[in-house]
């Protein structure tokens, strides 16, 4: 997975002459907006002491979805973020918007019986996708489960990851299977969630409406919501972000594990798969059949999280 | 314009009124305002001000919005004899149920806009500069059926006050269509709202196609409900005549329904609870607690317990017929159904999690006042629709004679 692998994929329809009456519609929303002072109410996210806050305010507020911009649209406001986000957190903060590689479908696979519930994964994932501390969002649940069952319900999600592994226990970290399937991207009322040609189902903060039918929807849990106003420590804070995954979100919207796509498209890997202290997560390119990820799925008996439901998950579960 | 002359009018019209009317709407109005504070609170805060969480994600807004779905459906149940079988007691309240049906329909917009994250984005579900997933998002049906039945509601009523304030008589052929229609939208826009719940595998509690036929007969629980004790009240504070068999027709239909609606329920209930499935953990969660999780086990008893005595009252003829017991009855049956399907339906659905997780949703009295605000702003708009109404059936208010009428 280098540079040249990737892919330019039109981030837009080709009708350009509809994008350009929509964009004037929005532009024209603004303007109505900004002489009938609705603005106001929300231009406190960037504080308007000038002229520019108060486009970044606008920008903000009538930004159109992220498959309708095109090239420039986008860089416009990857530009329009990381000013926000300089001043919100008073460090510069890199948005990019590294596109999907062409031959690449990522997928997990997870050894249970290497699993010993330290949660190290957990505490790599929140640090590395800025996820808010003060409501404590986690992308990956950890069970404690009742060794010869697989009864979630017996299973316990608050135990003392210092006190690991216990005797007739096993741990079994779940989070985004990044299903095929995914039941979260059919029921999104207005297209803000929708799975990558790299198979990672992502959200736009910048379009969710916050109506959280798709957290209903998921057999996984996986999909968390901004309560509050994120807050994470200045000092905390990772820089390096990208558009559809570790950017700092606002209040009232949707987030998910995207398997960590700022890094995994640049081929790193995810953030969890690093942390593993044991060597339990497997992780990869599904479509290379010389991957590690592959050779699991072909020779462990592998299985996959409520697999009648037909969602078709990209994470495995398998044991030694 | 005739039309603006028309609603300065009838502006005016519901500015006046006796003591206890304005004693009234200012009650509203306080409420609503109080509810209005709650709501800033939130919008400043965030959800976090809720009981939500990520566990239970959906909470009384959507309790409410799913039992006030059908509310405004079971206006249908007077539309159809009105319209269809032109039933003259009905024809002389039809307009008031239509009422209901809007003011229903603009409280379930509402409590789905405070239940947004971002409710500053709306505009991303307006076609053309949103993105609007339809067919695949039934919260997408949603949107369209509701605002479809609402405009119906508000458009044929409209058109049927206003010829008759420039004192003509309604042309049928010009309204029939729209009423044909909004009798098929009204069972659509309930059923649409249960397919919401039915469509997520993941959450067995839900996942059943029970569930819309449930609905239906809950609504023609509690919108019949409702309308009779909104129709006495009526009848008692106005000289609008509102006649008896009216009264005694909307309760023999909520009766049988909710003779339906209870027999579904214990249909429901069996298939969880004699197999004894994992898929059963929600209801045994509702009904009897696990493990200390029982919050919901006292409404629930409740709840059914008053649906029960509704229900044998609404089936003796003799007790039916007394006006007293009909309204225990009919107050029973409403609280009753928005235990049942709103709170009891919504939050069980939610526990326990997809991974297993017991969890408690506290409600809290900002989310509280949030709904009573929603409930004072339904109801203060069913008032004004409903006095309006009543002025130009009456005669009251028309337009004056002076002034030639002329069409639109």
């Amino acid at each position: 997975m280098n540079e040249e692998n990737r892919t330019k994929i039109p981030q837009k329809d080709s009708n350009s002459r509809k994008g350009w009456t929509r964009r004037s519609a929005l532009k024209a929303l603004g303007l109505t907006a900004l002489t009938a002072g609705i603005v106001e109410p929300v231009s406190h996210l960037n504080s308007t002491e000038d002229g520019a806050s108060l486009k970044d305010a606008l920008g903000e507020m009538f930004q159109d979805h992220y498959k309708r911009m095109d090239k420039e649209e986008i860089q416009e406001v990857l530009l329009r973020l990381e000013r926000t986000y300089a001043k919100t957190y008073q460090k510069e903060i890199k948005v990019s918007n590294d596109l999907p590689l062409q031959g690449v479908v990522f997928g997990y696979a997870l050894n249970l019986s290497k699993c010993k519930g330290y949660r190290d994964c957990v505490k790599a994932c929140v640090e590395e996708n800025n996820q808010n501390r003060d409501s404590e969002i986690e992308y990956i649940r950890v069970l404690e489960m009742d060794k010869g069952s697989q009864n979630m319900e017996t299973s316990d999600h608050y135990y003392d990851a210092e006190e690991v592994p216990q005797e007739g226990k096993y741990y079994m970290p779940v989070q985004c299977q990044q299903c095929e399937d995914p039941p979260c991207v059919n029921a999104c009322p207005v297209k803000a969630t929708w799975k990558e040609p790299d198979g990672i189902v992502v959200v736009d903060y910048n379009w969710c409406i916050g109506c959280r039918y798709c957290a209903a929807s998921c057999p996984y849990w996986a999909r968390k919501f901004n309560w509050n106003e994120p807050s994470i420590p200045k000092d905390e804070i990772n820089p390096q972000t990208h558009y559809l995954s570790n950017r700092p979100r606002s209040k009232g919207v949707m987030e998910k594990c995207t398997f960590c796509l700022q890094r995994t498209r640049k081929g790193q890997m995810p953030a969890c798969q690093e942390a593993c202290p044991t060597g339990a997560r497997i992780f990869g390119n599904l479509l290379d059949k010389d991957s590690e990820i592959r050779y699991v799925i072909e020779n462990k008996t592998v299985f996959r999280l409520k697999e009648d439901l037909n969602t078709n998950p990209k994470f495995w579960y398998y044991t030694d | 314009m005739n039309l603006a002359r028309f609603f300065l009018a009838c502006a005016r019209d519901v500015l006046k009124g006796g003591n206890q009317y304005r004693l009234w709407i200012t009650l509203l109005l306080i409420i609503a305002i109080i509810g209005a504070g709650a709501y800033y609170t939130q919008f400043q805060e965030g959800l976090i001000v809720t009981g939500m969480s990520d566990q239970v994600s959906w909470g009384v807004y959507i309790a409410n919005f799913t039992f006030l779905v059908g509310l405004a459906a079971a206006a249908v149940m007077l539309v159809i004899p009105a319209y269809i079988f032109h039933q003259k007691e009905a024809h002389a309240v039809v307009l008031l149920a239509e009422g209901v049906a809007v003011a229903a329909c603009i409280m379930c917009i509402l409590f789905v806009v405070v239940d947004l994250g971002r409710p500053d984005r709306f505009w991303h579900m307006i076609p053309g500069i949103g993105m609007f997933n339809w067919p695949k998002s039934l919260l997408a049906w949603d949107v369209i059926v509701l605002n479809g039945y609402l405009a119906l509601n508000i458009t044929i009523p409209l058109y049927i006050l206003y010829t008759k304030y420039k004192g003509g008589t309604p042309n049928p052929r010009i309204y029939f269509p729209g009423v044909l229609i909004s009798i098929f939208w009204a069972i659509s826009i309930h059923t649409v709202t249960a397919f919401l719940y039915s469509s997520m595998p993941a959450r067995p509690f839900w996942n059943t196609a029970l569930l819309g036929p449930r609905f239906i007969a809950s609504a023609f629980t509690a919108g019949p409900a409702f309308m009779v004790l909104a129709f006495r009240i009526i009848k008692a504070k106005t000289t609008y005549n509102i006649n008896d068999p009216v009264i005694h027709y909307l309760a023999l239909v909520a009766g049988i329904a909710l003779q339906i609606s209870l027999f579904m329920v214990g249909a429901e209930l069996f298939t969880e609870f004699y197999a004894q499935t994992q898929h059963a953990a929600s209801a045994q969660f509702l009904f009897f607690g696990i493990d200390g999780f029982n919050s919901l086990v006292p409404f629930i008893w409740f709840g059914i317990s008053i649906e029960i005595v509704a229900m044998v009252i609404f089936m003796v003829h003799r007790w039916r017929n007394n006006f007293m017991l009909l309204n225990i009855a009919c107050v029973f049956a409403i609280v009753g159904i928005w235990i049942e399907k709103g709170i009891g339906l919504v939050i069980p659905g939610f526990i326990p999690t997809p991974l297993g997780e017991l969890f408690e949703y506290p409600v809290t009295l900002i989310e509280t006042l949030v709904c009573l605000g929603i409930w004072a702003i339904g109801i203060l708009i069913f008032t004004l629709l409903a006095k309006t109404a009543i002025s130009i059936e009456q005669g009251q208010l028309k337009l004056k004679h002076n002034v030639s009428p002329r069409r639109i």
